[in-house]
């Protein structure tokens, strides 16, 4: 029997497994090294980083609803200088790809970031051009040409692999998968998560302070799947696939529907160990199937 | 690896009182590293709906027996209640910082420890770990009525001094456990040290009251967590310089670090 091999390459990424982290649910991966072996996943994706610190948005910031979570977290974080100086050194002990997730207010933003994140040990670079917390980045991954000229001008200035991060708020997946492609990007990941609402039926307050906050968590698995199904045929590049996957069945679809990767998001706060599982479960269905590496299972939706 | 995630056997699930219940557990690895007022992340459904785990305070360490005293809130700690011995219970931990009551001895501090309600059950690990070194531990426990008082006789037997107050009057002094404190407050008595878990309303109260007095106070604080590990950044609050996060840089707050008015 052959050897089953679980690497995968996403526009020249070397991962030794295609499990990798989504961006906010990971942190800079330094919390989660006091409870796990972090070098499980194969690429560590870190918390969006911007050019200037964010404070974020007011508590409260999470609701649970139905097999899912409400966020508004509002990209907090330290900023790209704490993060070059104090994160990023620490994260480069361990033997695995980073991938710094970044985002910006405009087109300047992104380009300045994308220059600083140059030369300093990352494997790659996710443009997160599609929070749905933030008052002005969120539309860009909602119209095509925006995400075109955003990517086409970060694409300029690094060498990095570029990886784009949609979102599922809109009309239709595959022209702005269609746009960061033809823009110059090297993939794309999504979703990120669905604008959602909850309220407090006794103080008919909004119960996020932020009114609306991005849905994760198992409940909006079959509404990823689907886009990512859609966004793969439409392009070329590689695509990873993230949305409520918690077991490996959950992943296994994923690639089936076309996606070359998948990510882990909320699954990290529930069962930090989910990783492993559904590497284990992924080489018995590779085994059970016949199947040799993981590009094999891409696509292969009948 | 300082946190651990484990599924052990429940060896006794209890009802104390009424929505009360105490959960009884051995994890030698939680055990060795547990500090009074750090927490455990529990997964209380088998399923992922409830999605989220719960933060519940440790309140005790025997040995390498947990014990986990809760109050049913919501569906989370509804499912937990109905767990039985030998069901099995999923466990991260332990989390946060704890409080911090070894300054007690150079100071010359006598540690005074406020609970209100449900806020007693990480302070009964605290006073456990106090009488090991000292014999004027005080404990103040204040709930609506009597029988939501909880570890009175178990603190007793640990040597403490033991108040009580219901707002009702069905046990101790008709009031709360503010007026309590305020009665062992004094110009000329401010070598103490506060540890108060309870309701945010008492807290403040307790702020306000020890901001007179200028006494050094610890506060344990409680917010809906996702990751519960520092990661997610969801449970933050407002602080002197910022946001801090209550799983992660708490549960233990200085009383004067927090911005009360945003709570």
């Amino acid at each position: 029997m052959k050897q089953l091999s679980l690497d995968v390459n996403i526009a020249g990424i070397k991962m030794k497994n295609p499990v990798m982290t989504a961006s906010g649910t990971f942190g800079y991966g330094l919390e989660y090294s006091q409870l796990i072996d972090i070098e499980n996943f194969g690429a560590i994706v870190t918390k969006t980083v911007t050019l200037e610190p964010r404070i974020g948005n007011p508590q409260p910031r999470i609701v649970e609803t139905a097999s899912g979570m409400l966020n508004s977290i509002g990209l907090q974080n330290p900023g790209a200088k704490i993060f070059i100086k104090e994160k990023l050194p620490k994260l480069k002990e361990y033997e695995v790809p980073i991938i710094a997730n970044i985002s910006g207010r405009n087109e300047t933003d992104f380009v300045k970031l994308a220059g600083l994140l140059k030369d300093i040990g990352l494997s790659g670079l996710e443009l997160n051009i599609s929070c749905p917390n933030v008052e002005h980045s969120g539309l860009f991954a909602q119209n095509a040409d925006t995400t075109y000229k955003l990517v086409n001008k970060v694409r300029k200035v690094t060498g990095l692999p570029l990886i784009v991060k949609l979102t599922p708020n809109v009309t239709d997946v595959t022209l702005i998968a269609g746009a960061a492609e033809d823009g110059g990007a090297d993939a794309i990941s999504l979703i990120n998560t669905l604008i959602g609402m909850s309220i407090d039926i006794q103080t008919k307050k909004p119960k996020l302070a932020n009114v609306v906050g991005g849905l994760s968590g198992p409940a909006v698995k079959p509404v990823a799947l689907r886009m990512v199904y859609e966004a793969s045929k439409k392009v070329s590049i590689p695509v990873i696939g993230m949305g409520g996957i918690v077991t490996s069945d959950d992943a296994i679809e994923f690639l089936l529907a076309g996606a070359s990767a998948v990510a882990l998001g909320t699954v990290n706060f529930v069962n930090p160990n989910t990783c492993c599982e559904i590497i284990d479960g992924i080489k018995i269905y590779m085994r059970d199937n016949k199947f040799n590496k993981i590009s094999d299972i891409t696509g292969r939706v009948k | 690896m300082k946190i651990f995630s484990v599924k052990k056997e429940i060896i006794e699930n209890k009802k104390i009182s009424a929505g009360c219940y105490r959960i009884t557990f051995e994890s030698r690895k939680i055990a060795c590293m547990a500090k009074p007022g750090q927490f455990l992340h529990i997964k209380c459904s088998d399923t992922y709906d409830p999605l989220l785990r719960r933060p519940i305070s440790i309140h005790s360490v025997e040995n390498n027996v947990i014990e986990i005293l809760y109050k049913v809130v919501g569906r989370g700690t509804g499912l937990l209640s109905e767990k039985s011995c030998g069901d099995s219970i999923d466990v991260m931990g332990p989390l946060g910082n704890g409080f911090d009551y070894q300054s007690l001895v150079t100071c010359h501090l006598s540690p005074i420890l406020v609970g209100g309600g449900i806020g007693i059950a990480p302070l009964y690990f605290l006073a456990r770990k106090l009488v090991e070194k000292y014999s004027n531990v005080t404990v103040l426990i204040g709930a609506d009525a009597k029988h939501n008082i909880l570890c009175v006789d178990k603190l007793k037997k640990l040597g403490c001094r033991v108040k009580v107050s219901t707002n009702d009057g069905s046990t101790g002094i008709n009031g709360t456990v503010v007026n309590l404190l305020k009665k062992e407050l004094s110009p000329e008595n401010v070598k103490l040290k506060i540890f108060a878990c309870g309701p945010i309303p008492m807290l403040k109260q307790i702020n306000r009251l020890v901001s007179v007095y200028n006494v050094s106070s610890q506060v344990s604080l409680e917010k809906r967590m996702a990751c519960g590990i520092g990661a997610c950044m969801g449970c933050i609050i407002k602080v002197k310089n910022g946001y801090k996060r209550v799983c992660k840089d708490g549960p233990v707050f200085d009383i004067k670090e927090v911005i009360w008015e945003d709570l």
